[in-house]
């Protein structure tokens, strides 16, 4: 009875507020239709997965296979590898990708000299404006054997040219620390900030009890920037699955395939070049079921054993 | 980072802060290099003289000044049907953005905005979960977008991210008195935006102008899915066929030089040219507009 009432008294709020305030309503109408047809028109679209799509009947009018699409993803030739591949690039981006711009934001903090600080804080966030397609363009050239400029410089030691971009072993590493090297700037504003407002009071009295700038950093500064790290990591290990197309598309080789094939390439690749729409879109939505389901499982991880989550 | 009183605590340094800062100076210095060099290295390459760039003599500081590769990317059609085609898609999809961006933050931020909660939740459901490439692909190709210059605008019209971090801003910075005050005052919700919150708001559009606009400039992947007319192609689908497929066709570039190497020589210096060229107006506004960048991940941050 009382949800009834509240329930109703919700219509009736919003009916009166639309009349008050109509241009509010005006206003967000296109946004709210722009979700509609661009987000939630694509997840209805999601049980072509279970059909098999005929263009001419539409979503819905198509024929179900239930979970045909799904079986022969799973028991394909490539499924280990892809799955392999694709948390391996992940977890190996986490590992490197996710301390780096904390440790580079806590050593920045101490840098003696402002001018030296300003100069090193600019650097490091020009590379998170190059385009992906430049940054690979900018690795390809340089890992070219013979003539490009790594090749060059373990020449000029005395070492041989290698084709690193021909290796698979070599894949994971040169897309993780190129990344590394493109976003660890940009990273570490975030905790830059978080860093600037702590107190600085609590360092003048570790300063007078004759704590030493480590003991600041691990006494002092970590505990400061714990829950701004714990939402950053909540968010990259929910996106575990989701590597990133376009710098593995760019960068991937017939040669470099067995390392570099990742499930977002495969996607691309069954859907829009082989045009296998109802099995592509299975593999989607395959990967972002597990998606889904490792954000809402780390966040309540992290609930339970801090305060801080993300909902 | 309070400056002053660092220093005086160098007074009374012990030694462990000295090894300390020697190390982290170290580390610095090599970061700094590490960031600097390969830009500069690109640059150089591009004035310098191929042969130098071929055979490992170029280390940094351009080798024989030479701006041959110019020249030839000036006559090189493709890339500037490109810049034409970024250009376009940059203005147009950003003006879009801006205005949907801030069409969903305002009402979002008013607290007697009553569907407020129920559109938010709306919204940023679809940061976690969405249709995937293919359906999302197949609703724009019934829209008739495919190979249209709408492909390349509508479809990304809006991020979630950005709305939430103008919301955040338009929460802090617009006193909820003021909007009262606008109201007896006779001013509907359309003429307080307009008068009030938007040139309050103005370091906020500026930050979103730029996140969209460096993201128009930057982006291939919608190019790549929803374009097949070579006309309609942005720039970085160009660079992607001459830097990473390797497509210099010098015959292209209106050039034919007899010898194969100095062929291959002149295509990798016109690489270097060509990414500097393609970044250009991205890198002549960063010094300016870097602190602005800085500034929109701080709002973001505090958004809990």
């Amino acid at each position: 009875m009382t949800m009834k009432k509240k329930k109703k008294s919700y219509f009736f709020r919003l009916g009166k507020d639309m009349r008050k305030n109509p241009i509010l309503y005006l206003m967000i109408l296109p946004v709210v239709a722009y979700y509609i047809i661009f987000h939630y028109v694509p997840m209805y679209g999601i049980q072509i997965a279970f059909k098999d799509f005929i263009p001419k009947l539409g979503f819905s009018g198509s024929p179900w296979v239930g979970f045909d699409h799904f079986t022969r993803f799973f028991s394909g030739y490539n499924f280990r590898n892809l799955l392999l591949n694709t948390i391996g690039i992940s977890v190996y981006g986490l590992l490197a990708g996710f301390p780096i711009p904390i440790l580079f934001a806590l050593l920045l903090n101490y840098l003696p000299g402002k001018w030296f600080r300003k100069s090193v804080q600019m650097v490091s966030y020009a590379p998170n404006f190059i385009s992906t397609v430049v940054m690979c363009g900018i690795i390809t050239i340089f890992l070219t054997p013979d003539t490009g400029i790594v090749s060059q410089l373990i020449k000029s030691f005395g070492g041989s040219s290698v084709s690193f971009l021909s290796v698979p072993e070599y894949f994971k590493s040169i897309y993780v620390w190129t990344g590394v090297w493109q976003g660890m700037g940009f990273g570490s504003i975030i905790y830059i900030s978080a860093l600037s407002g702590v107190d600085y009071q609590i360092h003048e009295a570790a300063i007078i009890d004759g704590a030493t700038k480590f003991q600041r950093i691990t006494h002092i500064d970590i505990p400061s920037i714990a829950p701004t790290m714990i939402v950053l990591l909540i968010l990259s290990l929910g996106s575990i699955m989701g590597v990133g197309f376009e710098k593995v598309y760019l960068l991937q080789n017939p040669l470099n395939m067995s390392a570099s094939d990742v499930i977002s390439t495969y996607v691309y690749r069954v859907g829009l070049i082989d045009s296998d729409y109802s099995y592509s879109t299975a593999i989607g939505l395959f990967n972002s079921v597990i998606n889904a389901i490792l954000l809402v499982t780390v966040n309540s991880i992290a609930k339970k054993f801090s305060s801080t989550s993300l909902w | 980072m309070a400056k002053g009183s660092l220093k005086s605590g160098k007074i009374h340094q012990s030694w462990h802060d000295t090894v300390f800062d020697i190390i982290n100076i170290t580390i610095m210095v090599i970061l700094f290099v590490l960031f600097v060099w390969p830009l500069l290295f690109v640059f150089s390459a591009s004035f310098s003289d191929p042969n130098a760039v071929w055979n490992g003599k170029m280390w940094g500081i351009p080798v024989g000044f030479n701006v041959e590769c110019y020249k030839t990317i000036l006559r090189y059609k493709n890339i500037w049907v490109g810049y034409r085609n970024t250009i376009v898609y940059t203005v147009l999809g950003t003006v879009i953005n801006l205005i949907m961006t801030i069409c969903a933050a305002y009402p979002l931020s008013r607290k007697d905005f009553v569907p407020r909660n129920f559109l938010m939740g709306m919204f940023v459901f679809t940061m976690y979960f969405g249709g995937g490439l293919i359906p999302t692909y197949l609703v724009v190709q019934k829209l008739g977008m495919l190979d249209t210059l709408w492909a390349m605008v509508i479809p990304g019209a809006v991020s979630i991210y950005n709305v939430i971090v103008t919301r955040t801003y338009f929460q802090s910075n617009i006193p909820e008195s003021l909007q009262e005050v606008a109201e007896l005052d006779g001013a509907n919700s359309a003429q307080f935006l307009i008068y009030i919150v938007l040139p309050l708001s103005a370091p906020i559009i500026a930050v979103m102008a730029l996140y969209y606009g460096v993201g128009h400039w930057n982006s291939y992947f919608s190019a790549l899915i929803y374009l097949q007319d070579m006309k309609k192609y942005p720039l970085q689908m160009f660079l992607r066929d001459i830097l990473i497929q390797n497509e210099v066709d010098l015959n292209m570039f209106g050039l034919d030089t007899a010898q194969a190497e100095a062929k291959q020589r002149l295509a990798q210096t016109i690489k270097y040219g060509v990414i500097i060229v393609a970044s250009v107006p991205v890198l002549c506004i960063y010094p300016f507009v870097q602190k602005y960048f800085v500034k929109g991940v701080m709002i973001g941050a505090i958004k809990g």
